[in-house]
């Protein structure tokens, strides 16, 4: 019923190939962005601003960044965390050592940091891949926290290695408030992900999959190997290296080396298997599950084990809470390899049949 | 399917509950507790939280400050900065305008609250962790490194050597062995400046998180064979610490931890390897402090402990926490002193009690804590307030104490919390308030 295109035809090649084909769709994105933009600033309080919405924007652009490399082109990485680490550092030294640049051009220039870092870390991926280029981005993994750590220059000489990001001001407005950062980072994430789509339909995303599905076949077709590999690390890495940027002048407003640690390279290739690898959608339902699922637990199993008089502790919560969230991640993967992407296609293809399937 | 559906609903529905629920009530005192009992550092937060908590209800059971009651809520945060930024903002919407200091327990957390804490106008607590230059209160209002700093620490360490031999470490090495994170740097500044004055040379050897792999540290030091290694480790680092160094034979008694380094959580576990190691404290363990006697009394007397394993209470950590819990209770006292007695304090009250906080020895001999922890009296200028320690040694079962208060070496150290503050205030635009004018 929701989904029924009857009437709606195609006339020429350009509407055949919009992003949303389906005026539904297109609908649905309107409302949806209508409300992130103008509803959420409303209503949400700050607590949802700081501590849900934005890490949330911010680990969706990560693994979208992932969601590049690993879903469109093929190429297993361990080293997001790494490249994010290289974009807030290096948003951050912009920051401090060029007089009076602005805040997004310092952004936009970690992002082309982490950009030429990866594709150095890519390099290996030309004689490589599979789980032997995974160890091999695993070495950016540790060199790059062990370089944030190693030269102070880095950090500005701060005696403990933590950085403290200086203030966000665009063409003389303060960006303070969690509302304002809220809308600044999704103004960011928007932009970024509709270019991702857009790239991910173009040539170049096209080449990155004829990579992934068969690189041999590939070469043989005329896609330039080494090209395609190297443009998928360094998009991949700008993507994670904006994120980092956000990471660090957005959401916590001082970072650690220690902070950009393999865990939270796991965490980000978890958001790509569960959302879903080779969509742009799935690192945005990815990061939701991942980032929103134990908080979710969080909240509701102390009060719920109250309410059922259970003698839980803060400590036995957060046990539970992690057996809770590994079994779900178990059952989703069995019940949906592809991810909650896929899911949502198939309830859309459901739904486009309703009420008389086959 | 369905039911699937119906859980999730209902999950949502009391999640959204919980969140939405004001807890301002009269006569309360919220406490925002961010710990952590589960991660690789969770043994030592059971104690730590344990005692804080247990103080907490103690004062509670006497009848709370001026009839003013001590309520919390838990956020566990793994010591994971990310979490405890949630962790901040959750109970943050709980506590309101009426937030007793935050204790957030590791410097990186207490890094990320300082900006956000600062613009909420709740008082941050870094009770001998944390932020050193906060000891700025010109720069930093709502940041307190009560007690004592890792600078100060690290510098009366030195001084405790020095009078061991003589007076003067001219041509000695000392090894700086430390966890390569802002907890372990924090002190190198001033050991540096140290070992320009004293003439010692400084040798620095880190050792990554979590710690558990030394091999190749403790390989270095058997190459440079220091005099001395001061020891900068936290959790599971500390009793790999030991083992390694009674592996290559370090004589124990020259090896010098720091106050987190220096816990039965540590030594325990190491056996026999720390036997006759010695460490830096500000808290005294044991339950010969009146207070820690009382509370096992009284609180665990009534089971309304939050200790699980009863065997921590009067360890160093536990009367560590029972130490938080006194600084806390006793900055709400003296906030009702000049705002009224008898009412809920706010955050920016509260703040300005722990700004002028004088904890003399009169004052923690009415609570029973006489040597639990150093006299503290802050101000503006100064939020550290002590900037003691003593030096206890570990005989085999329990920790003895071997000295008096050592005070750090102030001239030295507070200069350099000045100029970094200073920065800080530069790069972050902030105009340093005039400390003559706070009152």
């Amino acid at each position: 019923m929701l989904y029924r295109e009857a009437g709606q035809f195609k006339a020429s090649f350009a509407e055949d190939m919009q992003i949303f084909p389906i005026r539904q769709d297109r609908i649905a994105m309107v409302l949806l962005l209508a409300f992130a933009f103008l509803g959420v600033p409303l209503f949400a309080s700050e607590y949802w601003f700081s501590a849900i919405l934005i890490p949330f924007l911010i680990f969706a652009l990560a693994s979208l960044g992932l969601n590049i490399l690993t879903g469109y082109c093929g190429q297993l990485s361990l080293g997001t965390a790494a490249f994010m680490a290289v974009g807030a550092y290096a948003a951050y030294n912009f920051q401090l050592r060029v007089e009076g640049i602005p805040i997004l051009v310092s952004f936009a220039l970690a992002g082309f940091t982490a950009a030429a870092v990866g594709v150095l870390f890519g390099l290996p991926s030309l004689r490589i891949k599979g789980f032997y280029l995974a160890v091999a981005t695993l070495a950016a993994q540790f060199f790059i926290v062990w370089c944030l750590t190693k030269f102070p220059w880095l950090s500005n000489n701060s005696s403990s290695g933590v950085i403290s990001t200086q203030k966000i001001r665009i063409l003389g407005i303060a960006f303070d408030s969690p509302a304002a950062k809220y809308l600044l980072v999704l103004t960011i994430v928007t932009l970024m992900a509709l270019a991702a789509k857009n790239l991910a339909r173009s040539t170049t995303g096209r080449a990155w999959m004829a990579v992934r599905d068969m690189d041999v076949a590939a070469q043989v077709i005329g896609i330039p190997l080494m090209h395609t590999k190297l443009t998928a690390f360094a998009v991949s890495s700008f993507y994670c290296g904006v994120a980092g940027a956000l990471y660090a002048f957005c959401y916590l407003g001082s970072v650690e080396p220690d902070g950009f640690s393999l865990d939270l390279s796991f965490r980000i290739l978890f958001m790509v298997i569960i959302g879903g690898v080779g969509t742009v959608l799935g690192s945005f339902l990815g990061a939701a599950f991942i980032l929103l699922l134990p908080i979710l637990l969080d909240t509701t199993l102390l009060p719920t084990a109250h309410a059922l008089g259970l003698p839980f502790s803060n400590a036995t919560v957060s046990h539970i809470q992690t057996m809770v969230f590994g079994a779900l991640i178990m059952f989703f993967l069995i019940v949906e390899p592809h991810g909650l992407a896929r899911l949502w296609q198939i309830t859309k293809e459901k739904l486009r049949l309703w009420p008389f399937p086959h | 399917m369905k039911r699937i559906a119906l859980a999730v609903a209902a999950a949502a529905t009391l999640a959204l509950g919980s969140i939405g629920t004001a807890h301002a009530q009269a006569k309360e005192q919220f406490f925002p507790i961010l710990s952590y009992r589960v991660g690789p550092y969770g043994a030592n937060g059971q104690s730590l939280f344990g005692g804080m908590i247990d103080y907490l209800q103690y004062v509670n059971m006497k009848g709370g400050v001026n009839g003013v009651m001590m309520t919390w809520e838990e956020c566990e945060t793994e010591y994971n900065n990310a979490k405890g930024v949630e962790c901040y903002e959750r109970l943050k919407g709980k506590a309101g305008a009426n937030s007793a200091p935050v204790f957030p327990l590791s410097t990186g957390i207490s890094y990320a609250l300082i900006d956000k804490s600062a613009a909420d106008k709740i008082p941050l607590a870094m009770v001998g962790y944390g932020r050193t230059d906060a000891v700025d209160g010109s720069v930093f209002p709502f940041a307190f490194t009560m007690v004592g700093t890792y600078q100060m620490q690290a510098t009366a360490i030195v001084k405790y050597l020095k009078d061991q031999n003589n007076g003067s470490l001219a041509g000695k090495k000392i090894a700086y062995m430390y966890h390569d994170s802002a907890y372990g740097k924090e002190p190198i500044v001033a050991l540096e400046a140290e070992s320009r004055v004293n003439k010692f040379e400084l040798v620095q050897i880190p050792v990554a998180h979590p710690g558990n792999e030394q091999g190749a540290q403790w390989l270095k030091v058997r190459q440079e064979r220091p005099d001395y290694v001061i020891f900068w480790g936290w959790g599971v680092m500390n009793q790999t610490a030991l083992k390694a160094a009674q592996k290559v034979g370090f004589p124990r008694e020259k090896m010098i931890g720091s106050w987190w380094a220096g816990s039965e959580e540590d030594t325990v576990p190491a056996g026999d390897a720390a036997k006759g190691y010695m460490s830096a404290t500000w808290n005294v363990a044991g339950k010969d402090v009146p207070l820690v006697a009382d509370i096992e009394k009284v609180v665990y007397g009534a089971g309304k402990g939050n200790l699980s394993d009863k065997s921590k209470l009067g360890s160093i950590l536990y009367n560590r926490g029972v130490s938080y819990g006194i600084l806390a209770v006793e900055a709400i006292r003296k906030a009702q002193e000049k705002y009224g007695k008898g009412k809920t304090m706010s955050g920016e009250q509260i703040a300005w009690a722990m700004e002028n906080l004088d904890l003399n020895d009169a004052k923690l001999k009415a609570l029973g804590a006489t040597g639990l922890l150093p006299p503290i009296k802050t101000s503006c200028e100064d939020h550290e307030g002590s900037g003691k320690i003593k030096l206890q040694q570990w005989d085999g079962t329990k920790w003895v104490v071997k000295t008096d208060w050592i005070d750090g070496n102030r001239q030295l150290v507070h200069p350099l919390f000045k100029a970094s503050a200073a920065q800080f205030a530069k790069d972050k635009g902030i105009t340093p308030r005039d400390c003559k004018k706070a009152m």
